[in-house]
């Protein structure tokens, strides 16, 4: 069974179509990065599959349906869809005894061990806290929670970057193993580089990419071309070019249609070749969405 | 910023518990009215201070009042300042009931915590209910419990002063049946201020639960708007004091009494069969049943404002 199976799913708001009819399928034991411009739809699928939202279409996530079996989902997943949500009111005893009370799949004792390495007093209150201190307080929380799956929405939005690193560092080392799946979106697209296991683009309500990272590693290349070369390299139908300094930096989809197959080593003869990072592909494959083929992106 | 105090939790993965504990719907319903009590303090802080400062003016009535006559108790009302105890607890009670349910669900949309509250397995159903339940179950019995405290301490005060002055207290004792008080006045509690009173608090919870924003306007405008076309077109205020009664708790739960009985004057009778043989309690209860279930669809369809 996989862990979330979506088809046709679609959301409008009013006359704005935030989903356009999504297929996606994320089977167990993945990390799904979801990345996407602002308005693309991101968190408008996030919250489908969470039951926040109603939707069209066909969506079952862990075999169930989210908007009308909200409740027994949660015993199996866990989102952080903000930093900011924990109630500012809450002492943090208070939210370890009121999880612990309600939560099956909550144990106590583990969270206490997360937050022993932290100095979040048990007294205090979320309202005391830095903005750091509550993401802490928060994945403690979460990550003593047995889930199948965890949803993350821009979980490190405004955060400084000693804590969005180790955001990350502990999600990996602490939390994922195979029977787990986590989905995160975000902004932050080099962070989460190295985290994934595979990689989604959606714009505007549309899914654009969906492959794992192995497949990016096949499938994109790209060439700092020698300036002799660029004509050559122009000629293989680049998806996306741009310029650093005054080198330009051609990147190639092998699998596009039209592009003849072409062996690797033959581009290694145009320039410097190496795997685009998830950042420059996403702006080539926005670009080549938009019709902007020529690096106006940048 | 030392790296031990920065560090983001970590443990072990073999270390976790696999079977999950079984958890039932009562304990839920319990955690989240717990929950609500912890958010909002004055539930039971309101009524303490209430009680607090009637028995600070109720003992140094009394102790000024010792100079001037035996003690201030009219021995045909024996009962009236433990009466009046009672009536600012009922006030205190309805003033932090409106003001609780109009920000129960309006509260956490305002503030966003409705997503992490959404993110625990807690139904929408349950959580209406543990809101509903604060001015319809927690606070007439915490006003019953305080008032009834605040009571038996006023005896005690009264008879400590009575005998520090050389008198006798077996008027005071042998003049009030404390226990038949106790019991009319948690009947009262039950049926004016909890059964009579449930479509006001439900509306209430409706529209904290719907208003994008200003609650109190959108609970109070429509009311004012039907009472304003029944004046003008009927000339009569009939909406107006229907309202005003659930409100007040005028319900009909005892033999019609004079103006000067309270509801738990000993000579009082109490009729649970006519209080609840009458189509208004039912009706209430119905239109009351109708917007915790619209209260219920409205949190599972709104988010965070």
């Amino acid at each position: 069974m996989a862990c979330i199976e979506a088809r046709g799913l679609r959301k409008a708001f009013g006359t704005t179509i935030a989903l356009d009819g999504i297929d996606l399928r994320v089977e167990e034991g993945r990390i799904l990065g979801l990345i996407g411009p602002n308005g693309a739809g991101k968190t408008t699928a996030l919250n489908a599959i969470l039951g926040l939202i109603p939707f069209q279409g066909q969506l079952r996530v862990l075999g169930r349906d989210p908007w009308t079996e909200r409740e027994q989902l949660m015993r199996d997943v866990c989102f952080i869809a903000d930093v900011a949500v924990l109630p500012r009111w809450i002492r943090v005893s208070q939210l370890l005894d009121y999880v612990a009370g309600i939560h099956p799949r909550f144990d106590r004792a583990k969270a206490e061990g997360f937050l022993a390495k932290t100095t979040i007093g048990r007294a205090s209150k979320v309202r005391e806290l830095s903005k750091g201190m509550v993401t802490q307080l928060h994945l403690a929380v979460i990550m003593a929670v047995d889930a199948k799956l965890l949803v993350l929405d821009e979980p490190t939005l405004g955060l400084d970057i000693l804590y969005r690193k180790q955001f990350y560092d502990s999600l990996l080392n602490d939390y994922f193993d195979r029977s787990r799946t986590i989905v995160v979106t975000t902004h932050q697209v080099e962070e989460v580089q190295h985290v994934l296991t595979d990689l989604m683009f959606i714009n505007r309500g549309r899914i654009v990419l969906d492959c794992s990272m192995e497949e990016i590693e096949s499938r994109y290349l790209e060439v700092t071309v020698h300036p002799e070369q660029l004509a050559a390299a122009r000629v293989l139908n680049p998806m996306h070019e741009r310029q650093l300094f005054d080198r330009s930096i051609l990147l190639f989809d092998l699998n596009k249609p039209g592009l003849d197959p072409i062996d690797r080593p033959q581009f290694a003869a145009l320039g410097d070749v190496r795997t685009p990072n998830i950042a420059d592909l996403f702006v080539a494959v926005m670009s080549s969405q938009d019709g902007l083929a020529q690096g106006a992106a940048r | 910023m030392n790296t031990e105090s920065n560090a983001i939790p970590e443990f072990p993965i073999e270390a976790r518990v696999a079977a999950p504990t079984v958890i039932s719907e009562a304990q839920r319903m319990y955690w989240s009215v717990r929950r609500e009590l912890w958010e909002n303090r004055s539930i039971y802080i309101a009524p303490l201070a209430v009680a607090t400062l009637a028995l600070v003016s109720f003992t140094l009535s009394i102790i000024a009042g010792i100079w001037e006559r035996p003690l201030r108790l009219d021995p045909a009302h024996p009962q009236a300042p433990f009466d009046m105890v009672a009536g600012l607890l009922m006030v205190t009670g309805i003033i932090v009931s409106v003001f609780y349910c109009l920000d129960a669900l309006y509260g956490e949309r305002r503030d966003r915590s409705i997503l992490f509250w959404k993110s625990l397995p807690v139904s929408d159903l349950t959580t209406v209910l543990s809101k509903a339940s604060i001015p319809l179950v927690v606070l007439p019995l915490l006003t019953f419990a305080i008032t009834v405290a605040t009571q038996w301490t006023m005896l005690l005060v009264s008879s400590a002063v009575l005998l520090a002055s050389g008198q006798s207290v077996a008027m005071l004792w042998t003049n009030l049946s404390f226990l038949q008080m106790s019991l009319l006045l948690l009947y009262h509690l039950l049926t004016a201020h909890a059964l009579w009173p449930a479509p006001v608090y439900c509306w209430l919870l409706l529209v904290s639960g719907w208003a994008r924003r200003a609650p109190f306007v959108w609970a109070v405008l429509p009311l004012v708007a039907i009472a304003g076309v029944e004046r003008l077109a009927f000339h009569t205020w009939h909406f107006a004091v229907l309202v005003g009664g659930r409100f007040i708790g005028d319900a009909p739960t005892v033999v019609s009494m004079g103006p000067d009985k309270f509801p738990t004057d000993p000579m009082t009778h109490i009729t649970p069969g006519h209080f609840l043989a009458s189509p208004g309690l039912w009706v209430g209860l119905l239109f009351s049943a109708a917007c915790l279930a619209a209260a219920v669809r409205l949190r599972r369809d709104r988010g965070p404002i």
